[in-house]
């Protein structure tokens, strides 16, 4: 995500595989659902932009190329365990004496020090580690993660926010720096909520499945419809009152706003709401919710600008239309499969920069020849016995 | 420019950059924290007449309501300084003009179109400082047929299919934390900041940026859309599986709603874990063998490993599986993330006092830079605290003139 995310803001990004395959290729979805790792999903989806090349640093001549292509690189991105590209004599110290200006981004789940940082580490660790789970899932079952892995792009994308903050640095004093990403670290930013209550009280927020611990007590962010769920919180004032008037006025259609009629949304304070007050809303509310499809609902949120968001499955969200009127999805070319698939575009829009994605994931080895004979000045007949060697 | 490096672990890579403020609640406050933390100085820009909705947000100090007494406002807005401006003030105009004129950045998330009516739209911007990056944050984006319903976290992240994903499979969608999608954008919104000002360094050009939680979203989903356009799949929650890792859940163990997680990938993490565990007859069932064997048998697998982890504290489930470098953790709840040794080490909670909420925690950033420092040198500021500072010194107004418009309700 790290290395994808510089590629979209313009950066030319060389992924290094070892001769053995990249093992996000072993990870799937796979197209067709056939495992090969020239057909893994997972690969296309965070490799898009990037160059693709094979090597074996753990060979003396292999370690001489790295270094080489470090020598004209301006950030090295990695998630090795701490510890191993220094013993293979490429760490940040050896780095910087064969080119000063470099950024090492070193991805790790605990980070460069530490008690654990030698853990092993993976995003059902970092999201039990980082704090998610404790809150997440419901009470008579064990804690969740999120199904769709989360903690290693969440990671990347802070690793590139680091990246280009030592980026600027360089621009300014002319000199590398080492990023130290902890994956458990960016985790545990987002449990800020449960911080502010332990912080405040002494409190320990829990799990309690459609419900979060917010102000006053636990209140329902999840809600189920006819035929799935929706995002709504029962809010008054300034935010909340006019979502809860005009859900009173449709209710009312209906004959089923007894509960809620006449009810002083402008002054309900979340806050102080009794749990009896709060359970007839709830289920005035969730009765209403059951009658009434996702998109039933989301139209007529759209309509009265009511906060209320259906609960889109990823089909529903590739078919969304915003995101078609927006051109968000791009149908990539798989020449090799003999089709294209669609994919998300670059994550910004900008009046300067063009951020898109501009070519699928790199084969394996792709780009040997281009990158090694073309740009680093390897004789065709040396790049045969390096291939010969095994180290690329 | 180049400048001589004494110490550089001294060095704030942004300071000098100037950041004006103008977004509200989780996501626009969370990509100038990170800037304030580098050593930019951001004014948070606020009104009395229409308050922040984190200053307003339980809980508070001594449960006691109070616009300066509220955690969440304090949690986004350390080392900022804190202005307040009535926008629709007429004589705001002069004023707005000048703190733009200020800044080298700024950061909004107004409804799309609005800014245009306070003389803040791009056009406007660049016209009066040539060179400005402005990042505009929206729920949907400013075009499109859906760019005026308004979005938050907690509708956002059903939209944008997280609480699809989160749950059990023969049960309904559970929440996961708050404003989930405010969360994920913050870091992007940082990197295109960056690059802006990298472009700018370059080019003399500044440029508006525009970042919507719609799309920022999907980037986290990836596989599963393409399992979708690629394959017609449509992947759903299911707990904590993987296709790739049996036993991988989280199990209980000793005390009250004790957990840790398992995750065994490998056939070799297999039988580490199977030493782990001390080799009980169970684990020599052939069944068990294979990663499709454990996958086929995954439910009478995660009771043989319960019956085990629930024996034991979540810290001696992890410590001995790590020691045998099988991937585990304990379920750590708020109180284990304030007393985790390794975020102990990290310094990831430093203490700051802020004049109500007295001595208060406040988290570091991610990821830590070798030459850059980090400093959190203010607690957020209460409302309109550094009104003074900011007009007279950084804008460089007379006394006379700040008093006339503090008498007149321009700095409401």
């Amino acid at each position: 995500m790290c290395g994808k995310i510089l590629s979209e803001l313009g950066a030319d990004v060389i992924k290094v595989e070892s001769p053995g395959g990249d093992p996000a290729r072993n990870i799937g979805p796979f197209y067709h659902n056939i495992p090969d790792p020239e057909k893994s999903l997972y690969w296309f989806a965070y490799n898009t932009n990037k160059r693709g090349i094979t090597l074996n640093i753990e060979s003396s001549r292999g370690r001489e190329i790295f270094k080489q292509l470090v020598s004209r690189a301006d950030f090295v991105i990695e998630s090795f365990p701490p510890g191993y590209l220094s013993d293979l004599g490429l760490g940040y110290r050896q780095l910087s004496e064969i080119n000063p200006k470099i950024i090492l981004t070193s991805i790790t789940p605990f980070g460069q020090t530490g008690p654990y940082k030698d853990y092993k580490g993976c995003d059902l660790v970092a999201m039990a580690m980082g704090g998610f789970m404790y809150v997440c899932g419901d009470a008579d079952r064990p804690p969740v993660r999120i199904s769709a892995e989360q903690a290693y792009p969440i990671a990347g994308a802070e690793a590139a926010a680091g990246s280009l903050i030592a980026n600027h640095y360089r621009m300014l004093i002319g000199e590398g720096q080492w990023v130290d990403v902890s994956i458990q670290e960016c985790i545990a930013r987002w449990m800020f909520m449960e911080l502010c209550f332990w912080d405040a009280s002494g409190e320990i927020p829990v799990r309690a499945g459609p419900y979060r611990r917010r102000m006053g007590t636990y209140q329902r962010d999840i809600w189920p419809c006819k035929d799935g769920h929706l995002g709504f919180r029962i809010l008054g004032g300034r935010l909340g009152a006019e979502t809860l008037h005009a859900l009173t006025e449709w209710m009312d259609s209906e004959n089923m706003a007894e509960s809620l009629k006449g009810m002083d949304f402008e002054s309900l304070d979340m806050s102080k709401i009794t749990p009896p007050e709060l359970k007839e809303l709830e289920n005035a509310l969730g009765q209403f919710f059951l009658r009434h499809t996702k998109e039933e609902i989301y139209r007529k949120a759209v309509e009265k600008n009511l906060l209320i968001g259906p609960g889109y499955t990823p089909e529903e969200l590739v078919e969304y239309e915003q995101l078609k009127e927006r051109n968000f999805w791009t149908e990539l070319k798989y020449p090799e499969l003999d089709t294209t698939i669609k994919q998300p575009e670059g994550f910004l829009r900008s009046s300067e920069i063009h951020c898109s994605i501009r070519r699928r994931a790199p084969l394996f080895g792709e780009h040997n020849d281009e990158i090694y004979g073309q740009e680093l000045g390897v004789t065709k007949q040396e790049l045969a016995s390096l291939k010969t060697e095994g180290i690329i | 420019m180049n400048r001589e490096v004494e110490n550089k672990s001294d060095i704030f890579p942004l300071e000098g950059v100037k950041v004006l403020d103008l977004s509200t609640q989780y996501m626009g406050p969370n990509v100038t924290r990170v800037l304030a933390a580098f050593g930019a100085e951001v004014i948070r820009v606020e009104s009395i007449h229409q308050h922040e909705l984190t200053r307003v947000s339980a809980p508070y100090k001594d449960n006691l309501v109070g616009i300066n007494r509220s955690f969440v406002f304090a949690a986004s807005n350390t080392s900022k300084y804190g202005i307040t401006l009535n926008l629709k003030h007429p004589s705001s105009a002069e004023v707005v003009k000048r703190l733009i004129s200020w800044a080298d950045i700024i950061v909004e998330n107004f409804v799309p179109g609005s800014a245009k009516k306070y003389g803040l739209d791009y056009e406007q911007l660049r016209e009066l400082k040539p060179g400005i990056i402005v990042l505009s944050l929206s729920a949907q984006g400013p075009t499109g047929p859906y760019s005026m319903h308004r979005g938050y976290g907690f509708n956002l992240l059903a939209l944008c299919g997280f609480s699809h994903f989160t749950g059990w499979p023969d049960r309904e969608a559970v929440a996961p934390i708050g404003a989930y999608t405010d969360f994920l954008c913050p870091s992007f919104s940082v990197g295109s900041i960056l690059a802006a000002m990298d472009h700018r360094l370059r080019t003399g050009k500044g440029q508006h940026i525009d970042v919507s939680q719609l799309e920022i979203s999907p980037q986290f989903l990836i596989p599963s859309i393409l399992d979708y356009t690629a394959n017609g799949r449509i992947q759903t929650r299911c707990g904590n599986r993987s296709e790739y890792a049996a036993p991988h859940g989280a199990f209980r163990c000793q005390g009250d709603d004790r957990w840790c997680v398992i995750a065994v990938y490998s056939d070799k993490e297999w039988q580490a874990f199977c030493r782990v565990v001390g080799s009980p007859e169970w684990t020599k069932d052939p069944k068990f063998n294979t990663l499709r064997g454990r996958k086929g048998n995954e439910d009478e697998l995660d009771k043989l490993v319960e019956a085990w982890t629930v024996l034991l504290t979540p810290e001696q489930v992890m410590t001995r599986m790590q020691a045998s470098e099988v991937a585990s953790g304990v379920v750590q709840t708020i109180k284990d993330l304030v007393n985790d040794p390794q975020l102990k080490h990290r310094e990831r909670f430093q203490i700051l006092e802020h004049p109500e909420l007295g001595t208060h925690i406040c988290e570091n950033l991610a990821f830590r830079l070798s030459e850059c420092k980090v400093e959190w040198k203010r607690p957020a500021p209460c409302l309109g605290e550094h009104n003074e500072l900011v007009y007279t010194k950084f804008l460089g107004m007379s006394e006379e003139e700040f008093i006339e418009l503090l008498n007149d309700g321009v700095f409401e």
